[in-house]
């Protein structure tokens, strides 16, 4: 178990969205203002945690034909646990968040890291695991977030800062307000995962000429 | 009668064009991007799906005011409707490989997906929360399932054309598709004024 490794890989190689593109639908729909953006992440990453953490300890138990659906049903009750947590506590979060907290059960990261790591790994490494993806996918829509709140509202950190309103960066009346819309959200994540894609070709040409020299 | 057709009617609208669920609403993403290489292929996956919407929102529905309503179990709406809908695309599978096996070998790399698509539970959470009558759900489901394949065949179309095109190396794959389908949910915006009932 490598936990530098681990982190490495959920941000950067294997990062769940920008790599594997996993857990889309939260991704584009939600990243609108860096409230939503942080509040999904930490959901996800809580419950991803905790999902991998039971399902590696019942790796051994549960059957390999309903091993899906069993994985399933354990992830649904963590997403009901935190769906009604925010409700109780975070009411504005819960309301802005809306149906895609329970939409957090067909999220593809939590199913496929059950799938492809909790049910082979031990439970230590899989809480690893499920913290450093969970982090990887936070980073991820944080980033998303900032560009479209910036774009699209003309804020920065709406929610959080400044009372609720954010920090105002573009005055009202200039921000292109199909940023926040469906619109934005496809081409701000395929700017974004171009972007990081070029980044990490130029990374691999200077450490190969590295190499060479 | 005629001003609960007009609920109908706008409902089924709204779940087709200004609602879209992938391109307005976000609701299975993930398919969207997975399976629209080709447009045959599309098409399949989108059959699929708004069959199996139509008939979880059936039974979601009656899970819903049958059994959780009454016993004042709201709380667990995600855990019993991913279930219901776990169970019914297996019961489907089965019931096609058995009856109708060429439906069976056009869709039957498509379904065990749709347990995992967002749409599904989608629709049948919103139904819930909407508080739909039993026709307005299935109606909703139905129509949500054709919008979501008129969405997923437009964007086959349009794919396989990029995929052919030139564009800059880092924007190869998945960040050109993306921009394509911004640019498809743009053309759906100027259905976002149409509201009837």
């Amino acid at each position: 178990m490598n936990f530098k490794k681990q982190l490495y890989e959920g941000l950067l190689t294997k990062n769940p969205v920008l790599v594997q593109l996993l857990g889309m639908c939260s991704t584009l729909a939600i990243t609108t203002s860096l409230f939503n953006g942080l509040g999904m992440g930490l959901s996800v990453t809580i419950i991803l945690i905790c999902s991998n953490v039971l399902i590696s300890a019942l790796r051994k138990v549960i059957p390999s034909q309903i091993r899906i659906a069993a994985y399933i049903v354990i992830i649904a009750g963590f997403v009901t646990i935190v769906d009604l947590l925010l409700q109780a506590f975070l009411p504005d979060l819960a309301e802005s968040l809306g149906v895609f907290i329970p939409l957090i059960v067909v999220n593809c990261i939590i199913l496929g890291r059950a799938e492809a790591f909790a049910s082979k790994n031990g439970v230590l490494a899989s809480a690893v695991d499920g913290l450093c993806q969970g982090i990887g996918y936070t980073v991820a829509l944080v980033i998303m977030c900032v560009i479209r709140e910036l774009l699209g509202a003309g804020t920065f950190g709406g929610g959080i800062l400044n009372g609720g309103e954010g920090i105002v960066i573009i005055p009202e009346g200039y921000p292109a307000m199909q940023m926040v819309m469906p619109v934005g959200g496809f081409l701000t994540l395929g700017f974004v995962i171009g972007g990081f894609q070029w980044l990490s070709s130029r990374m691999r040409d200077k450490k190969k000429e590295a190499a060479k020299k | 009668m005629n001003g609960y057709m007009q609920i109908l009617f706008g409902i089924l609208l709204s779940a087709l064009l200004s609602e879209n669920y992938i391109l307005v609403k976000f609701y299975g993403i993930c398919p969207f991007m997975g399976v629209s290489k080709k447009i045959d292929t599309a098409l399949g996956m989108g059959m699929a799906v708004t069959f199996v919407m139509a008939i979880a929102s059936a039974a979601c529905w009656a899970v819903d005011s049958f059994v959780l309503q009454p016993l004042g179990l709201g709380y667990m709406q995600t855990v019993a409707f991913i279930l219901a809908i776990a169970s019914i695309v297996q019961v489907v599978e089965m019931f096609l490989k058995k009856s109708v096996p060429a439906l069976y070998k056009a869709l039957g790399i498509f379904l065990p997906l749709i347990t995992t698509n967002c749409a599904v539970l989608g629709v049948a959470l919103v139904n819930a929360q909407e508080g739909y009558d039993f026709l307005q759900s299935v109606i909703n489901g139905a129509a949500g399932g054709l919008g979501f394949t008129l969405a997923i065949v437009l964007f086959a179309s349009v794919r396989e054309r990029v995929d052919k095109a030139e564009c800059p190396e880092s924007f190869k794959g998945y960040p050109i598709t993306l921009i394509a389908a911004g640019l498809l949910a743009m053309a759906f915006m100027g259905f976002s004024g149409l509201k009837i009932g």
